[in-house]
């Protein structure tokens, strides 16, 4: 398999200027004569096609929502970094760069992430352009915040709604295409095949979410700006409709899937209830600048927190980490509230919760001052929860946030498949096993405004006027197969409902493929995903019909990839014989119980590819070049 | 409901069309053992499990981040939009009813949003009144740095009060008149407090107001009731400002896209 990156020779710091001085370009009377499909409206999906048809190529944008602005980019908290170096406190495009490789524990491409930090600034220029309220200070200036892992004030936010305001920025710039009617928009249609012509993506075949016809669009260019496949966990952040469909059925057509392991478990969320959840909501990491962590020494323990003493109370974080203490890294801090509830300290109705306490805080600082600083989520918990943190410990358990694997690509954005390209979160490239807080925002910034417009031409210049239109045969027979399969789920008619066997599949997933992995659990997951895969494809019940629209149906389409994108994360985090970033196997850890890399076998990215079938995966690697920065070990001691 | 109950039981009434049938009706429903931590939303989840485990169609309804930001999510629940509590939809929680209640559960349906099938209503004229003006002209490239443009800080805090709506449409559900005047009036308010929003200002104003009177909404009759539903407290100031600047607009000239001339 080519895995050829296409890195452009020369020094770091002036290899994304000299590639384009060197790339193939589309002439602005050319332009219109393309069409580029973009499928997914979040920051990468919004701001790439906006651009693109700005540019006066002729944009269909497809998206299983009612509206571009729904993407849950939107849901996106804390902020976007950018090393503006505002406050001049020693930030820099190396800074930035060195902090996001060694963060990603030394699992990315560092011209693909140098790249990433020299846009950065440019993000914040552009989003301010188009009207993004960013907080500001009294003078007029921009204002910055701390985010985790770093020694810098890199952060640009708005309140506690910065995906939000810049979703709306990208989506108003879409809207504005729409307008001038260079972008066309598909809403309620999801797309559920690629077509491949002679090697080259041609187009896609989605369905019509309110009729249920299946129907297909051609083009020269095809963007997944998707997002991850997180989801496959059940229960996660992700939104509830948040799927893999588009980045798998890509793969399968010959997309290499890099990663698939590298998924993000954040540590600060509320708990799962129940069975009945279907969603998980995050709790910005900042509380843990004053929430003191912990667990009661007893197991099994009854009492209300605040009826446990001091020293019955376990601060594991602080005595296993007494450098960091509760502000250890997200990995490590995940790990903890694990061990410490596997261990049976964990509280809350389900024995899988730990506290977040700020009673101390509260004491030292006054409740007005706490207020002041976490007043909205404090507020936001007890909405959910019906429990106060002014009055009791917040109950709080990791929970899957967001996936650094995805669809391989090359410097230019395009995958495996010549003409697809992947961009945000459906792509693997920037953020190693580990992402850094307010990065993903500022990775699909950074695709969509200014590193795909400008690659783009250069596979599509060869391609002037050499057109395939949806009466090729290879749309005819993409369209044949999503019917084939629709119609082989809705004629099951088993006993099984697609929820209940995306729940037992998250189960599966998040007990053997998440925090804490090792051999043994990872073969058996797989098993029992084989299991679960032979269960949907001759039990599972759908009702309803497929000429309608059906959200019984979307999801039992769903489940079928997340079965097979589940196995595939079991077999890549099983294959990958070492520890590094989120990836945590029980056999190489450190005395101390930390993540313990091999950089002499593992310095790769691993890259799958489709063989056909879910046992024939076949697993190729792109190597690492550690040519500016030297790997470190991490510790948090 | 007492603090040691686990569970919850409740009568659903809720509205089933089919699609393409402009007609549709109440159905009953007995949803029980519900735990008292589910959300609303996820009692709906184990009504839909029991509809497909017992062969029927789910009701369809609409749904997306489940916290509280996406827009999705629109019901009309015991005839207020979002129901009881300023919150979107997805944030009610079940501890919040009675055990034994019976609850009726509505689209957003109203005016210009038509309802496309049982509780799933289309609100793509919000994004059209957008698509007429709701954007500062800017294409993607290098841009002056943002620090050379002083904002003061009271004015950008103004302009998120106005941006931070997340297109749901519960105004124009809780409107008497079915307006879209506090959807549109805070996007058209949020971009006048902005350096950057005054090139287009008065041309935007009247081709957004234009539009969604086009898009068959209602007039503003000061109702209010869209701010006292809306799950981000949006005021109705801003509909203020876009009259005045509306009319600034109208009285002025102003062409389609540019400024007021200097008169």
């Amino acid at each position: 398999m080519d895995l050829d990156a296409k890195i452009p020779s020369g020094p770091l710091e002036d290899k994304w200027d000299s590639h384009l001085e060197h790339i193939n370009l589309v002439g602005p009377r050319n332009r219109p004569t393309y069409d580029v499909i973009v499928v997914g409206t979040g920051l990468a999906g919004a701001s790439a096609a906006s651009s693109l048809a700005a540019q006066g190529y002729r944009v269909h944008v497809f998206i299983y929502h009612d509206s571009p602005r729904r993407a849950h980019s939107i849901a996106a908290q804390g902020g976007i970094n950018a090393c503006k170096n505002y406050r001049q406190d020693g930030d820099s495009v190396h800074r930035l760069f060195y902090d996001t490789q060694k963060g990603g524990d030394f699992r990315a491409r560092e011209a693909n992430v140098y790249r990433l930090a020299q846009t950065s600034t440019e993000i914040i220029d552009q989003c301010v352009a188009q009207g993004v309220p960013f907080a500001r200070e009294y003078g007029g200036m921009l204002a910055n915040r701390s985010f985790g892992g770093v020694l810098v004030e890199r952060t640009f936010y708005c309140r506690g709604q910065t995906g939000q305001q810049l979703l709306l920025g990208a989506y108003q710039s879409l809207q504005k295409e729409v307008d001038q009617g260079r972008v066309i928009l598909y809403p309620r249609s999801e797309m559920l095949d690629l077509v491949v012509v002679d090697g080259r993506a041609r187009g896609i075949i989605y369905r019509d979410m309110l009729t249920g016809e299946i129907r297909s669009s051609a083009g020269e260019a095809v963007v997944l700006a998707t997002g991850g496949y997180g989801a496959a966990y059940f229960n996660s952040t992700n939104a509830v409709n948040s799927n893999s469909t588009a980045i798998w059925r890509a793969h399968r057509r010959g997309a290499a899937f890099a990663n698939p392991s590298f998924v993000q478990i954040h540590p600060t969320c509320i708990p799962v209830s129940g069975d009945h959840q279907s969603k998980l909501t995050l709790m910005s990491e900042s509380l843990r600048n004053d929430g003191r962590v912990w667990v009661p020494r007893k197991k099994g323990e009854t009492r209300p927190p605040a009826d446990i003493p001091e020293e019955e109370r376990y601060y594991y974080l602080e005595e296993r980490y007494p450098t960091f203490g509760n502000l250890v890294p997200r990995d490590v801090a995940s790990r903890a509230a694990k061990v410490a509830c596997d261990d049976g300290y964990g509280v809350g109705s389900t024995g899988y919760s730990v506290y977040m306490d700020f009673r101390d805080a509260i004491n030292r600082q006054g409740g007005d001052t706490i207020k002041s600083k976490y007043g909205n989520l404090f507020d936001m918990y007890e909405e959910i929860t019906g429990e106060s943190p002014y009055q009791q410990p917040f109950k709080i358990y990791p929970a899957v946030h967001y996936c650094m694997g995805g669809l391989w690509v090359d410097y230019n954005l395009q995958t495996t498949i010549p003409g697809l390209y992947a961009i945000g979160e459906a792509n693997f490239s920037d953020h190693g096993a580990n992402r850094l807080g307010a990065s993903s925002l500022m990775q699909c910034l950074a695709d969509g405004y200014f590193i795909l417009p400008q690659t783009i031409g250069d596979g599509l210049q060869p391609l002037f006027r050499d057109k395939v239109g949806t009466d090729h045969p290879a749309f005819a027979q993409a369209i044949a197969d999503v019917n084939g399969r629709i119609n082989k789920v809705m004629s099951i008619q088993g006993s099984s409902t697609p929820l209940s066997i995306h729940k037992r599949l998250g189960k599966t997933l998040w007990n053997h493929c998440g925090m804490s992995r090792n051999a043994g659990n990872l073969q058996g997951a797989i098993d029992n995903i084989d299991q679960l895969t032979h269960e949907f494809w001759n039990n599972v019940h759908v009702t309803g019909s497929a000429t309608d629209m059906n959200q019984t149906l979307e999801r039992a389409m769903r489940v079928a990839d997340f079965l097979e994108v589940g196995r595939l994360m079991c077999r890549d985090a099983l294959e990958r014989d070492e520890s590094c970033g989120c990836h945590f196997r029980e056999e190489h850890q450190t005395e101390e119980g930390e993540v313990r890399r091999n950089d002499e076998k593992f310095a790769h990215a691993a890259v799958w590819e489709w063989g056909g079938k879910e046992t024939n995966h076949r697993r190729n690697t792109e190597k690492i070049h550690f040519e500016h920065l030297q790997p470190a070990t991490r510790s948090y001691k | 409901m007492n603090q040691q109950q686990k569970t919850l039981s409740v009568r659903l009434r809720i509205w089933r069309q089919e699609i393409g049938n402009s007609h549709g009706k109440f159905a009953e429903y007995a949803v029980n053992d519900i735990p008292v931590e589910a959300s609303f939303l996820e009692m709906l989840d184990i009504l839909n499990e029991q509809l497909v485990e017992s062969g029927e169609d789910a009701v369809a309804f609409e749904s997306d981040c489940r916290e509280g930001i996406c827009g999705t999510c629109s019901l009309v629940i015991d005839g207020l939009p979002h129901g009881e509590g300023q919150c979107t939809t997805c944030q009610l929680q079940m501890r919040n009813f009675t055990d034994g209640a019976t609850i009726t559960v509505e689209p957003f349906s109203t005016g210009a949003f038509r309802t496309i099938k049982d509780l799933v209503v289309d609100r793509s004229p919000l994004d059209r009144i957008i698509e007429s003006g709701g954007y500062v002209t800017v294409h993607s490239g290098p841009k002056p740095d943002p620090n050379s443009i002083p904002i003061e800080e009271n004015v950008v805090e103004d302009a998120l009060d106005a941006s931070a709506c997340i297109g749901c449409g519960a105004c124009v559900a809780a409107c008497p008149n079915g307006s879209a005047s506090l959807f549109t009036s805070a996007k058209i308010g949020h971009l006048a407090l902005l350096p950057q929003g005054q090139t287009e200002r008065y041309g935007r104003v009247r081709k957004m107001v234009e539009a969604m009177d086009d898009e068959g909404f209602g007039s503003c009759r000061n109702y209010a009731e869209c701010q006292a539903s809306c799950p981000k407290n949006i005021s109705i100031k801003y509909i203020g400002r876009m009259n005045k600047d509306y009319i600034h607009a109208t009285i002025h000239g102003g062409d389609d896209r540019g400024p007021v001339k200097a008169t």
